[in-house]
């Protein structure tokens, strides 16, 4: 089980900032334990943001990006209280997916 | 060659090596299938992934910004940013030239999402990070050396 996404997005003008932290342990396959075996490659592959219909972020990931990645990235055509939809498949094909609604301009 | 063989060969054919991996047995096709799907990642070499983006050719510009710390004395999580200002943008890709798999991400820009990205990466040793920026079809790069201190991949 993996925890919720937090997702946090403003609009102003139009255009949503988008702030995304994703739980995952984006294992690289490099890593040894404290026995000395080698702890098996586990993390996201692919990473989608949707605005209703529409595509606004797609992420293709190796094991180099960091674990619980963050990311951050802003659209245009957005309003206060549309909602997003962020999912993710890692490397086991384990996915998950969460929602977040744009909020106002921040003061 | 019945028609059934010749299809599998036809399939199997568009995937190269990793076809005859999968005809061999040695990898399922679905696997075969995956990594195809996901060039530059399985490569090894900072060349050879930008050889499977289509990058080769790619050229510097003064339109494509990088910004990643001189020093990251926290290289599991190095914070880059990638922004370009080259029209017709539609793809960023981030490297880290001395990484076991140097492509750490590629990120697609849709008609309306801004050419610009943030995100954190693992550093195994000092090297360059590597911006590579496809735009109108062409490719542009940028790089920044970064000193790690202490590794963040082992």
């Amino acid at each position: 089980m993996t925890n919720p996404m937090r997702i946090r997005a403003d609009v102003r003008d139009g255009v949503a900032d988008v702030r995304m932290q994703v739980p995952h342990p984006m294992e690289s396959g490099q890593r040894k334990d404290d026995k000395g075996a080698i702890i098996p490659a586990h993390f996201i592959t692919r990473l989608e943001v949707h605005h209703g219909e529409r595509l606004v972020f797609g992420a293709d990931f190796g094991p180099s990006v960091s674990a619980n990645p963050f990311l951050r990235f802003r659209f245009k055509g957005a309003a206060a209280g549309d909602r997003l939809v962020a999912r993710w498949v890692d490397s086991r094909g384990d996915s998950r997916s969460d929602e977040a609604v744009i909020a106002g301009a921040p003061a | 060659m019945d028609q059934k063989r010749r299809q599998l060969l036809h399939a199997v054919g568009g995937l190269g090596v990793l076809g005859l991996l999968a005809t061999a047995g040695l990898i399922s096709p679905a696997q075969a299938q995956a990594a195809a799907a996901r060039p530059g990642f399985d490569a090894r070499e900072l060349n050879a992934a930008l050889a499977a983006l289509g990058a080769q050719e790619a050229s510097a510009s003064a339109e494509l910004s990088l910004a990643a710390p001189d020093i990251a004395e926290v290289a599991n999580a190095v914070s880059v940013e990638v922004k370009s200002r080259l029209p017709g943008t539609d793809r960023i890709a981030i490297l880290v030239e001395k990484n076991p798999f140097p492509l750490a991400a590629v990120f697609s820009i849709p008609e309306g999402t801004q050419p610009e990205v943030i995100t954190r990466l693992k550093m195994a040793q000092s090297a360059d990070v590597v911006a590579l920026v496809r735009a109108n079809g062409r490719f542009h790069i940028a790089r920044k050396a970064v000193i790690v201190t202490i590794s963040g991949c082992g």
